[in-house]
């Protein structure tokens, strides 16, 4: 017997919401487990206390530092390059070789997995340029990790500009770059910030790199140059060497509030940025 | 005669090698409202756009010839090109009101030119607005976005934009295209009373416009210029055949 | 204008040295990693299962396995998910309700790579252990954690892909009487197939970078695995395992595995780059 048309695709959709409903199911789980194993711990004093003990005992406030120093400081560096690579690429130049060598480059650098820039940052940074395992090599690491976002995200903001705004420009008599400056960049900034908080949450996310470039130092840095551990290392080392379940699901917590803040934060930049440019 | 304020001699545009407009010879006079007509594709924008040198942002645009204005031609290499199109200024066919409010609209291109003194900008603001015929609808709601307003304020808004920066020539192109009956019968109002300290270059596809609101009138087709005169004599009695089938299939 | 000419050069300038980063990591990688290969021979590294730092013997090929095992098995738990979501999110949903869960997969993505593998740790894998056997920590554990990590990238290259397919393909298609999913299946996916192939490309390439969660559910045992529910070491562990301690021949060798790593993704990035559309030119001003 032919089974009608109409039955194989309710049959189809069917299914594929049940995959829907499952990874939906899987990212609640995920949020809850970790959440209500952690918040309960996750007291005023684990915020603003150093560890003791290992991290058996005390707070997380020199990884909040950290975290915050790390991330902060590697936004800050690849946050200006990364935007001034998408105004070259959207601006300044016509498609050709140029971009084409720029654009494959910044997509192999988004391919490239994070431990490698591990390894890249501690033979460079680290030894190299004799920064040793600290807040710097970390955040310099990070942010070579994270620029290639950041254009990405800066570029589709700046095209998605109207270009009549730009011949509005040009005819009230502005030079190229006071044509970016005052009306495509005032534009795409809420496009524009929302890659860069983005990224700003995978900088806090990351593991694997700074584990290699920061080092895991428990005590507070107190220059650029110290060895700082953040959050994210903090919570695998207290989990994988069973320091105290309790501290790690906490720490945990703390690193998925964050996250939950700047994705909520992203989100609503990116629905100011489509008010904005009315897409 | 007079001089004229701007004189085009014998000046070929093309883009990518295909020519948009081929050997004009044009002269645009103080005081005048000079429209411009033609069918699609006839070069009547490339020719607006050349006189403030809008064009050459467009890849492939390449122009030979020239266009004096004051008697200096505007493609000479010491010309500051900011400031022609100031002075020169330019309205679209479609209102583009920047996503700002109709104050931060109104001194961007004063701002651009370094004038920052408050009093100036207000100044100018309600000269311009005052001409536009828009002051008294917006002079209490400077601050709010400009896109709140109707498509006639905008496109009127866009017009006051332009003359903050007191140019002697304006040229728009199709600034009625989108506009309903009374929307552009203000604007055409604000010609009138523009022409008398500006040049003024009306490109439209609209003829009855251009018999309504112009002093001469330029025919263009495929790029060449076939007739210019008085409009009462262009509409009334065309010395080309091409500009009489023109008129009568628009009218037809 | 001339100012215009300089800002622009210093704009190329930024942007060349942006990219520069890559040329830079791909010369320290390999000036540190590459001699060590050269010296124990290529067939000695890459073809021999034995990793004994202590005794200089350092072959990766289990590793090499245990990647592969682990990508492959995430991709194909990866590809059945996204491929779902990306389907019924962009043909069978209301625009509404598709506009309220692309956030939540992107929330996924957001998800800290080390909360994926100790979620895993603490309950796939005890899971695992009970109702299959085997230690729990296994080439399966890691795909289903990998999967789910690397459904968040699939998904979305693969809905622009499926976004980008013209509409009038689906009129097309439904003026001539198919169902909606006749449409997907026949038109809409063959339409979107490069976009799709390079969207699951970029997954595993995702897949086999993945570091943390891997080295937390995986077990990370030194042996080329037999079955799903065998622990393994990807190449990725082994360098965030021994990172810490190694020197000398060791820590070159372990920058050996990341060269390895790096081809792997680099070929893989070459090749999902070949298969993305290109990017439509815009025409603009200037």
């Amino acid at each position: 017997m032919r089974v009608s048309p109409a039955i194989i695709q309710r049959i189809a959709v069917v299914f594929m919401w049940a995959l829907a409903a499952i990874t939906f199911a899987v990212l609640v789980f995920i949020l809850a487990y970790v959440l209500l194993h952690g918040l309960p711990h996750v007291t005023w004093s684990f915020l603003t206390q150093s560890p003791a003990n290992m991290g058996r005992a005390g707070g997380i406030f020199p990884m909040i530092l950290g975290t915050f120093l790390v991330s902060g400081l590697s936004v800050l560096v690849a946050a200006p390059v990364g935007v001034a690579t998408a105004i070259y690429l959207t601006e300044y130049t016509h498609e050709g070789r140029m971009t084409a060598v720029i654009r494959f480059g910044a997509d192999c650098l988004a391919g490239v997995p994070s431990i490698i820039f591990g390894l890249f940052g501690f033979v460079f940074f680290a030894i190299t340029l004799r920064m040793g395992l600290s807040v710097l090599s970390g955040s310099l690491t990070l942010a070579l990790m994270v620029l290639p976002t950041i254009i990405r995200t800066s570029e589709e903001a700046i095209r998605a500009v109207p270009d009549t705004y730009r011949q509005v420009s040009y005819g009230l008599g502005s030079t190229r770059w006071q044509m970016v400056l005052y009306v495509v960049l005032r534009s795409a900034i809420p496009g524009i910030s929302t890659g860069i908080v983005l990224s700003l949450g995978r900088c806090i996310s990351e593991t694997a790199a700074v584990m290699l470039t920061a080092g895991s130092a428990l005590r507070l840095p107190r220059s650029l140059f110290d060895s700082s551990r953040t959050l994210a290392l903090h919570f695998y080392i207290l989990s994988r060497e069973g320091i105290s379940m309790a501290n790690a699901y906490a720490t945990a917590s703390v690193l998925i509030i964050a996250i939950l803040a700047l994705n909520l934060l992203a989100y609503w930049l990116m629905r100011k940025f489509v008010a904005k440019v009315g897409r | 005669m007079q001089l004229p304020k701007i004189s085009v001699q014998g000046f070929n545009a093309s883009f990518n090698g295909k020519p948009a407009v081929k050997n004009l010879d044009l002269e645009i006079f103080a005081q005048e409202r000079l429209a411009i007509i033609g069918p699609a594709s006839s070069g009547k924008t490339t020719f607006l756009r050349s006189l403030n040198r809008l064009n050459d942002l467009e890849r492939g645009f390449s122009h030979s010839g020239d266009i004096l204005r004051d008697g200096k031609n505007i493609y000479d290499p010491d010309i500051d090109v900011a400031e022609l199109r100031r002075k020169v200024g330019m309205v679209y066919a479609v209102p583009v009101p920047l996503p700002w409010s109709i104050y931060d609209n109104l001194v961007y291109g004063l701002r651009l030119a370094g004038i920052r003194d408050r009093a100036t900008l207000d100044n100018r603001i309600e000269v311009a607005l005052r001409y536009a015929f828009l002051w008294d609808e917006v002079k209490d709601r400077l601050q709010e976005p400009a896109n709140v307003l109707s498509g006639g304020q905008q496109q009127r808004l866009c017009i006051a934009r332009v003359l903050v920066l007191e140019p002697d020539v304006l040229v728009l192109d199709e600034p009625c295209s989108g506009l309903d009956p009374i929307s552009t019968a203000k604007i055409e109002d604000a010609l009138v009373a523009l022409k008398e300290s500006h040049s003024i270059v009306l490109v439209t596809n609209n003829t009855k416009q251009a018999a309504r609101a112009s002093d001469r009138t330029a025919f263009l087709l495929l790029g060449d210029l076939i007739e210019v005169g008085p409009t009462s004599q262009i509409f009334t009695r065309p010395t080309q055949k091409r500009t009489n089938d023109y008129l009568v299939g628009q009218f037809g | 204008m001339k100012q215009d000419k300089i800002i622009g050069a210093i704009l190329l300038l930024v942007a060349l040295s942006a990219i520069s980063g890559l040329g830079l990591i791909t010369v320290f990688i390999f000036r540190e990693g590459v001699p060590i290969i050269l010296r124990l021979g290529a067939r000695q590294f890459f073809l021999s299962t034995d990793w004994e730092p202590s005794l200089g013997k350092f072959g990766i090929l289990s590793m090499i396995g245990g990647s592969l095992a682990v990508t492959v098995g995430a991709a194909a738990i990866g590809v059945v998910f996204s491929l779902g979501l990306a389907i019924v999110l962009t043909q069978f949903s209301p625009p509404g309700l598709s506009a309220a869960l692309k956030p939540l997969i992107e929330l996924l993505a957001g998800i800290p790579s080390v909360v994926y593998g100790f979620v895993g740790v603490v309950t796939l894998v005890p899971l695992i252990r009970h109702t299959l056997g085997g230690p729990g920590l296994s080439v399966l554990a890691a795909s289903i954690v990998l999967g789910i990590m690397i459904l968040p990238t699939i998904t979305s290259i693969a809905i622009d892909a499926l976004q980008a397919v013209s509409p009038t393909y689906l009129e097309g298609s439904i003026a001539l009487g198919a169902t909606r999913w006749q449409t997907v299946t026949m038109v809409i996916l063959r339409a979107a197939r490069s976009g799709i192939v390079a969207a699951v490309i970029l997954g595993m390439g995702r897949a086999i970078g993945e570091t943390m969660a891997v080295i937390m559910v995986a077990g990370n045992a030194l042996e080329v695995p037999h079955s799903l529910l065998d622990p393994v070491r990807t190449l990725t562990s082994n360098i965030a395992l021994e990172m810490g301690y190694a020197s000398g021949a060791h820590r070159q060798a372990l920058f050996a595995t990341g060269v390895t790593l790096f081809v792997i993704i680099t070929l893989l990035n070459i090749a999902a780059l070949g298969f993305s559309r290109r990017r439509p030119a815009r025409s603009r001003v200037g």
